[in-house]
């Protein structure tokens, strides 16, 4: 008798073992919408866009390097973090969508020392809007999320200031709010909200203004040097800058697969 | 049974403190509903004044949800067959766009205090 409750107790527990693995391995499998998707890949949202909104497959923004220059690098900064109401801190706590860095801070891999004289020294960095982005991965509640034409967006409402997001972006491309940021706007803007303290903020690709058929505010004012458009249309501008020119991204090999080029 | 006269104080105590709230009450003034400023240049809300008046914090927060997470900018009203878009600052606050004379009143009264201001902006001035 004993020996029969034994080999019934150890199938037992195989057979529990067996349902507890399923739903997990299972998620791994394919969690979302497609089969893609799931534990391994973010899940995407889908966008049910208005009718005079700008629509696309997938977003994608270039950068030429060559048509930047301080005055216009300094306009975009100042415009868009006007609009979007991005205090103005300074030190460790800075906020930031989109600034200006050295060309060696932005591509640590592909640039050596030998460039020539020419080249551009800094460009500007933001968000990249990963294909694959690590943030949306670690947000435990889901308030960076994805959308189908591959936005990476935040939901401020959601944010509980967990900062996984900026440990998961290699870019550096999120700031934190360490405290109420309202006395550091110079002007506010009405129609888009300040955030406050204790949420995670970085470029949205002007969703705001995507969805009123406005581009956005960099590619406005940038004079060409920032181009914006559909990266699954092979008319797109964007498309036949890539397919003209030598481009680079950032740090690709992490496998994030961005979706900011810059022309070199 | 022991410790009677202890027993009945300690409910005494306690029926005079669980119902303190209503006779403290007694005699003061009934609830009024504050005056709210009206909208001058609209006659008529998103939906009528009744629904508005029950559900406009559970509208808001559907609002948010579907313009941020789907997409979803437009509101098709169930009364009048507009479309407005969802939004606090650009549609709710073109109209009533006094917060003090509006949203305030009633939120001061009733002692609630929804944290929509924390961060949407009042297009008559950030209290810095």
């Amino acid at each position: 008798m004993k020996t029969i409750r034994r080999n019934f107790l150890k199938v037992a527990a195989v057979a529990a073992l067996g349902w507890g693995i399923r739903p997990a391995a299972q998620l791994f499998a394919s969690g979302g919408a497609e089969p893609s998707e799931g534990l391994l890949l973010a899940s995407r949202h889908a966008v049910h866009s208005g009718p005079n909104a700008l629509k696309a497959g997938r977003w994608a923004m270039v950068i030429d390097t060559a048509k930047l220059n301080e005055q216009n690098m300094a306009e975009i900064v100042r415009v868009c973090h006007s609009i979007h109401n991005v205090p103005a801190i300074s030190g460790p706590q800075e906020i930031k969508w989109i600034w200006e860095t050295k060309m060696d801070h932005l591509f640590l891999d592909d640039l050596h020392e030998f460039q020539p004289e020419a080249a551009a020294k800094t460009a500007l960095a933001l968000c990249n809007h990963c294909d694959n982005p690590p943030c949306v991965r670690v947000c435990p509640t889901k308030a960076t999320f994805q959308r189908e034409d591959g936005i990476v967006m935040m939901d401020f409402h959601r944010c509980i200031g967990c900062r996984y997001c900026m440990a998961g972006c290699p870019y550096g491309s999120r700031s934190f709010n360490f405290m109420d940021p309202r006395p550091y706007i110079e002007s506010t803007t009405p129609e888009f909200p300040t955030r406050t303290k204790g949420v995670v903020e970085k470029c949205e690709f002007c969703a705001e203004r995507l969805a009123e058929g406005k581009m956005p505010a960099c590619v406005e004012v940038s004079d060409g040097a920032v181009v914006f458009g559909d990266l699954a249309d092979p008319e797109s501008e964007v498309r036949k800058l890539l397919a003209e020119r030598f481009s680079i991204r950032r740090s690709p090999t992490l496998g994030t697969k961005p979706c900011v080029y810059y022309l070199v | 049974m022991y410790d009677k006269s202890k027993i009945f104080a300690g409910l005494a105590v306690f029926v005079v403190v669980m119902t303190y709230p209503f006779w403290n009450n007694i005699g003061s003034a009934a609830y009024v509903r504050p005056e709210l400023e009206k909208p001058k240049n609209s006659q008529a809300c998103v939906e009528n004044v009744e629904l508005m008046r029950t559900e406009h914090m559970s509208m808001l927060n559907e609002w948010r949800d579907e313009v941020v997470r789907d997409g979803v900018h437009e509101y098709h009203s169930k009364t009048s067959n507009q479309v407005f878009q969802k939004s606090l600052t650009k549609t709710c606050m073109k109209c009533h766009e006094n917060k003090d004379k509006f949203c305030d009143k009633c939120h001061n009264t009733v002692a609630v205090d929804p944290y929509c201001w924390d961060c949407h902006v009042d297009p008559k001035g950030v209290q810095k």
